[in-house]
């Protein structure tokens, strides 16, 4: 039990029965990166959602664990719950406009989990953000802690956010697609950023994105997932070299080359999708419904 | 909070002075009524009833704005009875705003029970027509300053939780609440650190117009008579008084329903300025 997030059997449903995760396995080892790469609607967020006590309302998680630094987070109270993932699991947003409250200041909006969440002094908060600021190269912190977000560029609240999830020194972050908001040149920027970041903390991180260019760069190992079911699962180089699955190859070929642009024009192949339907309907069939042990 | 909003570069806007110079004249001569009116609001002259206004002939001297069948000076009536139109004003909208605020605020959270109850409440609350609902009450607490305060924040509190709670609901579904919610804060926190800091311009603009429909409250209760003791000068007592003489004294009628209107506008006005610069995004 040594790894930092252990999901296993991960099944998630809304009201309507329809099934959204499906006996989902993945984990996280202690200053990793994992990516999680599917198109829209694979479940990617609901899996980032569900690991930092999230999930709307209306989903209901239905059978399996999730394990954070050891701990199980089903069998926690609520309260206790709260308290270990402030602790131990933080958030780089997909979208930096709407991620900071608009009507305070940075500052304090970074500030306050160190102080109020991990108990820190008010000084020792404001100097570990302001270290972190650095870090992530923002050069006027005076200006930037005062001012309101919206009276930053996007980048740059991308970066505010960027370190405020590593201000508290969490054990795992949670980045779900946090460059696709932003322009293309600065989506480079923040991508080192975090990689950076993430070597020089040895935080791990569960790396959501859609775009497989990102995988490569930046993490050890690929969770691939389709309609909330894990289809391929293996170290990052090694996926790329011989993906397994029919799914991965497609969404390879799906993804721009610059030797071959026109490569990026290729739908998933039909056959493909057929497969992979069948594959789901196996599986959800395998899966007796309300079986699960229930747990919220 | 106050300083960065205020930040150089941002135009006042015309409205806001003019609206606030308005309250503050009004405030001015409340506060210091006794030194302000140029005669007692109550004392009456048989010699000089229906003095009409300074500028027409057999106008008096001192006499701004002329007096009343009873010979009272209006001016210094006027100014008594914003005491009491400003007092019910303040008292009542804070009133209302705290309870009905607060009720939103839960209700548009937490969602849920506290939602359907609180809202089910607003529903059957608002069945009552206002004005009805108002003269009911004070005929059940008895007339009095009191009873017309209490009136108006029983009735009123619904504007503001129908209000605050359509905001707070829409407010609890962005990121940064589900981010404080990831840090570990507490429910209650987010509350007041998230929801609250960004409903609050709305409060304010709420509060503002409460008070000038509290003033008109005021004045239709006291129209009516239910106000305050008939004694003391009110703008809707002065107003039911000028009616009756309208064809010898309009100016009893016509200038209570200035400062009436003014003051009416001038709230709602100030409220919406106050809003759009305190608002850190449309500014
Ligand atoms: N609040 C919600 N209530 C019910 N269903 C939802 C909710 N949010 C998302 N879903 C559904 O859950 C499924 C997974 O959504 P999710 O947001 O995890 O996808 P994603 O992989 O993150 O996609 P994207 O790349 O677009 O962000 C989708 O089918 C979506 O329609
Ligand atoms: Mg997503």
């Amino acid at each position: 039990m040594s790894a930092c997030l252990d999901i296993s059997n991960l099944s998630a449903r809304l009201p309507s029965g329809q099934r959204v995760l499906r006996s989902v396995s993945l984990t996280v080892q202690p200053g990793e990166v994992r990516a999680l790469v599917g198109e829209s609607g694979a479940g990617k967020s609901m899996i980032g959602k569900a690991v930092l006590g999230v999930l709307p309302p209306s989903v209901r998680i239905v059978e399996g664990s999730i394990h954070l630094e050891g701990a199980d987070l089903g069998q926690l109270s609520a309260k206790e719950r709260r308290r270990v993932i402030g602790a131990k699991a933080a958030l780089i947003p997909q979208d930096p406009l709407t991620a900071l409250n608009p009507s305070r200041r940075v500052g304090p909006q970074m500030t306050d989990r160190l102080i109020h969440i991990l108990g820190w002094a008010a000084d020792k908060a404001d100097r570990r953000v302001r270290q972190l600021l650095d870090e992530v190269h923002i050069r006027e912190p005076d200006r930037v802690m005062r001012s309101y977000p919206h009276e930053l560029s996007g980048g740059m609240r991308q970066r505010v956010l960027i370190a405020a999830a590593f201000a508290s020194e969490p054990r795992l972050i949670v980045a779900d697609e946090p460059t696709t908001a932003l322009d293309v040149t600065v989506q480079k920027q923040i991508l080192r950023l975090i990689a950076q970041l993430q070597q020089e903390h040895g935080t791990a991180i569960l790396f959501v994105t859609h775009d497989l260019g990102v995988v490569a760069k930046i993490s050890q190992r690929v969770t691939v997932l389709y309609a909330g079911k894990v289809v391929e699962e293996a170290d990052t180089p090694a996926l790329f070299a011989d993906p397994q699955h029919a799914y991965t190859r497609a969404l390879m070929a799906a993804t721009p080359k610059y030797t071959d642009p026109m490569a990026s024009l290729m739908p998933v192949d039909d056959t493909v999708l057929a497969g992979l339907a069948a594959e789901i309907a196996v599986a959800d069939h395998d899966w007796k419904p309300g079986g699960g042990t229930g747990r919220g | 909070m106050a300083d960065a909003r205020a930040l150089p570069g941002r135009r006042l806007d015309a409205r806001l002075i003019l609206a606030g110079a308005w309250l503050a004249i009004v405030l001015i001569a409340a506060i210091f009524a006794p030194l302000v009116a140029p005669h007692d609001p109550l004392m009456q002259d048989l010699m000089l009833e229906r003095l009409p206004p300074f500028w027409m002939p057999g106008s008096e001297p001192g006499f701004w704005l002329g007096t009343d069948s009873l010979g009272r000076d209006l001016l210094s009536r006027l100014i008594f009875g914003a005491r009491i139109a400003l007092i019910v004003a303040f008292a009542a909208a804070i009133a209302a705003c705290v309870v009905g605020s607060t009720l939103g605020l839960i209700a548009g959270y937490f969602g849920g029970w506290p939602d359907r109850i609180i809202s089910r409440i607003v529903d059957i609350w608002m069945a009552f027509p206002p004005v009805l609902f108002a003269i009911l009450l004070v005929a059940v607490f008895g007339t009095g300053l009191m009873s017309v305060i209490i009136a108006i924040a029983v009735i009123d509190w619904t504007r503001f939780c129908r209000v605050i709670r359509a905001e707070a609901m829409s407010q609890s579904r962005m990121d940064y609440v589900e981010n404080a919610r990831i840090a570990g804060f507490g429910r209650f926190r987010i509350m007041i650190s998230e929801v609250l800091s960004n409903v609050l311009p709305s409060i304010v603009a709420l509060l503002s117009l409460e008070m000038g429909i509290a003033v008109i409250v005021e004045a239709i209760l006291s129209f009516v008579n239910l106000s305050i003791s008939s004694d003391d000068p009110t703008w809707g007592g002065i107003i039911a008084e000028g009616r009756l003489s309208i064809h010898q004294a309009w100016w009893v009628l016509v200038f209570p329903l200035i400062a009436l209107f003014l003051t009416v506008l001038s709230f709602s006005q100030f409220g919406e300025g106050l809003k759009s610069r305190f608002d850190p995004v449309l500014r």
